[in-house]
């Protein structure tokens, strides 16, 4: 279902998950090839999510988010030359290449700090929330994670402080193991939470919690712009579990792009392997995405080919420029470590 | 000069900082321990209810609230109370606060302060007397401040909290009673300034926090042996200042470190290094360290004092240096 926005917002969340797409396909053969070193996560199928999620929020408000951040970052309208560059560690990037894939802040956007220890950030969220609360600038603070940072402690601390001070933050739990991928050895499950559905952990510290299909973007839209409504009018944190089944290239130690997308696929899947075929025809958010557009007349096949034409373009150029961007000099690694 | 309890001084700064700045916020604990003195900290939490706020037993919890609402604007100081629970908090200390700045290439400030009580205190046994300085200072992005007086207790507090950089505030509960001068509009002290608390021209006595106290009490009894002790505070150990080492190392010759970090890898452990790598040449004889013993801390108060740098094992340094 596509979410109830006017077709110009459509189009444009269109563009936004085509960016996140392409640019993180384009990483997987630049990191392949040795162009950059590291671990790297990409948000490959769960642009449904992120794209209207934050799409729901204001100017000023603030984010959190962890090791998967491009994707939030994309649909935050982050420039893919400044994050690329960031992520093969040049100078050029936001964060001078300080950061890295795993810390790539962007301030401007809300983006404050960005922590690759799972649940790191959801104390720092009730932070932002209880500053915005304090200084009462209407400010709301969106903890996008995935469903493992729930197995550290931080996470039941942080959403009791936010329920017992009604603090102004969405807790947007990224769950991508829909069909039990990933860590989880069976259907539907964590295999290493002993709370089920997840959502029964918010809701023992009074946070109200639900669980949405994280594929289908209506429902996103209209679960995130209540949960921000709420929030907004003081009713305290809100927790939405979003479900997703994790991309096929990601259940290897390292992303690799089993097929290289394009509108087309979302017609027609018979050029890709038969071994992740299925995730193409049904679980690609994407793909589900463009054929509501079209299925409800919002666009045509031809302009989306067009707007795919045009992200590729501005991804091949935002490659261009970070692979042509200069490596910070050695001896920065001894500076600005204080502010 | 007026003179005033460490408690005084140090609630003194507590009141000026939050009448003067309405975005320092205090989270958590009493600032006092559980010293009769605590008291005094209701009146601040009574004259400032929405900035005076008591979390449950949650250290990563609100440690991290404390960093992220730093990273929105306010001025947050956690009391941490006992320093063995910042263990509780340490994720959020080491790896979130202290490296925000760093790796968000220089755009995110994080001016927080964690405060603490470290050290033997009496019965605190083994869970309770930690001195997690020495470990902080290995966590690279963290200011560390170790007042020994009610001045420095007034001006560092201050400094701290005006810091754009998360800074860890170690105090010491055998401090709040000491009295001392503190002038009226006293103007906060500088980070990386080492104070020479006693004047001295035989030997260097570097000590720190509450071991700067016992020091200047066991450079008395020497003086009356006509050994001239100087006794000199470094107050910050992140940023640390060589500097004023130095002129009195090269001025003695000998040169002794009383500190209350384990000895292993501790404060005195650091000090120590530094010093013979700027400064070999200028030492009369070997230098020593006087630190807590490399054991878990006892609580029978026979073990505990036995493990600290007491004042017989100061006594026995100094005279060997002179040897």
């Amino acid at each position: 279902m596509l979410p109830k926005l006017p077709r110009e917002t459509l189009l444009d969340l269109c563009r936004r998950m085509f960016v996140i797409r392409h640019f993180e396909e384009s990483l997987v053969p630049l990191h392949d090839k040795g162009v950059f070193g590291g671990h790297y996560h990409l948000y490959i199928g769960q642009e449904a999510t992120g794209v209207p999620a934050l799409s729901c929020l204001g100017g000023d408000d603030y984010l959190f988010t962890t090791h998967r951040n491009h994707g939030h970052l994309l649909a935050r309208g982050a420039d893919p030359k400044k994050l690329c560059a960031e992520i093969l560690g040049r100078v050029d990037g936001y964060n001078k290449g300080k950061g890295g894939s795993f810390h790539t802040v962007v301030p401007s956007l809300g983006f404050l700090h960005t922590s690759a220890v799972v649940a790191g950030i959801i104390p720092l969220a009730t932070g932002t929330a209880y500053a915005a609360k304090a200084l009462k600038n209407g400010r709301i603070t969106v903890c996008l994670f995935g469903d493992g940072a729930l197995e550290e402690g931080a996470a039941p601390e942080a959403l009791n402080l936010a329920s017992l001070w009604k603090l102004p933050v969405l807790f947007l739990c990224e769950n991508n193991g829909k069909y039990g991928a990933g860590r989880a050895t069976s259907a539907a499950q964590s295999s290493t939470m002993a709370a089920f559905p997840l959502t029964d952990l918010p809701k023992a510290y009074k946070v109200p919690a639900q669980q949405i299909d994280g594929l289908d973007s209506g429902t996103v839209h209209a679960t995130i712009s209540q949960a921000v409504e709420k929030i907004r009018r003081g009713e305290g944190p809100q927790f939405v579990e979003a479900q997703t089944v994790r991309w096929p290239g990601s259940e290897t130690n390292w992303p690799s792009v089993a097929q290289r997308t394009d509108s087309s696929l979302a017609w027609d899947v018979s050029g890709v392997p038969e071994k992740v075929r299925e995730w193409y025809r049904s679980c690609d958010p994407l793909l589900i995405f463009i054929r509501e557009l079209v299925d409800a007349k919002q666009a045509t096949k031809e302009e989306i080919a067009d707007i795919e034409r045009k992200v590729k373009a501005e991804i091949a150029d935002a490659v261009e420029f970070a692979v042509a961007s200069p490596y910070p000099k050695p001896e920065e690694a001894a500076k600005e470590y204080f502010a | 000069m007026r003179e005033i309890a460490y408690y005084e001084a140090k609630f003194e700064a507590l009141n000026e900082i939050m009448a003067a700045d309405p975005t320092v916020h205090l989270i958590n604990g009493t600032f006092l321990s559980l010293s009769p003195h605590r008291h005094v900290y209701q009146e601040l939490a009574n004259k400032y209810r929405d900035r005076v706020m008591s979390p449950p037993i949650s250290e990563l919890g609100f440690c991290g609230l404390a960093t992220g609402a730093a990273m929105a604007g306010l001025r947050p100081i956690v009391d941490i109370s006992t320093g063995s629970f910042i263990f509780e908090g340490w994720p959020q200390v080491a790896n979130e606060a202290a490296n925000a700045f760093s790796m968000s290439g220089g755009q995110t400030r994080v001016p927080v302060v964690f405060h603490l009580f470290h050290g033997l205190r009496g019965g605190g046994a083994a869970q309770h007397s930690a001195s997690p300085q020495a470990m902080l200072w290995n966590n690279p992005g963290l200011e560390i401040v170790l007042p020994s007086s009610p001045r420095d207790v007034k001006g560092l507090l201050k400094t701290a909290v005006a810091s754009d950089n998360p800074t860890i505030f170690v105090d010491h509960v055998q401090l709040l009673d000491v009295k001392g001068d503190v002038p009226e509009n006293d103007s906060p002290i500088p980070f990386g300034l080492a104070h020479v608390k006693r004047k001295g021209s035989d030997v260097t006595v570097i000590a720190t926090s509450y071991m700067v106290q016992r020091c200047l009490q066991v450079a008395e009894r020497l003086a009356s042996e006509r050994i001239s002790a100087e006794v000199v505070d470094p107050r910050t150990l992140v940023p640390f200042d060589m500097a004023t080492l130095m002129t009195s190392v090269e001025k003695t010759g000998r040169v002794v470190i009383v500190d209350e970090t384990h000895q292993s890898c501790g404060v005195a452990a650091e000090i120590a290094a530094r010093i013979v790598e700027s400064g070999f040449d200028k030492l009369k004889a070997p230098l020593r360290r006087v630190s807590t013993l490399d054991v878990p801390v006892s609580y029978s108060p026979p073990l505990e004092d036995y493990i600290g740098p007491r004042e017989d094992r100061i006594i026995e340094a100094i005279r060997a240096v002179l040897r």
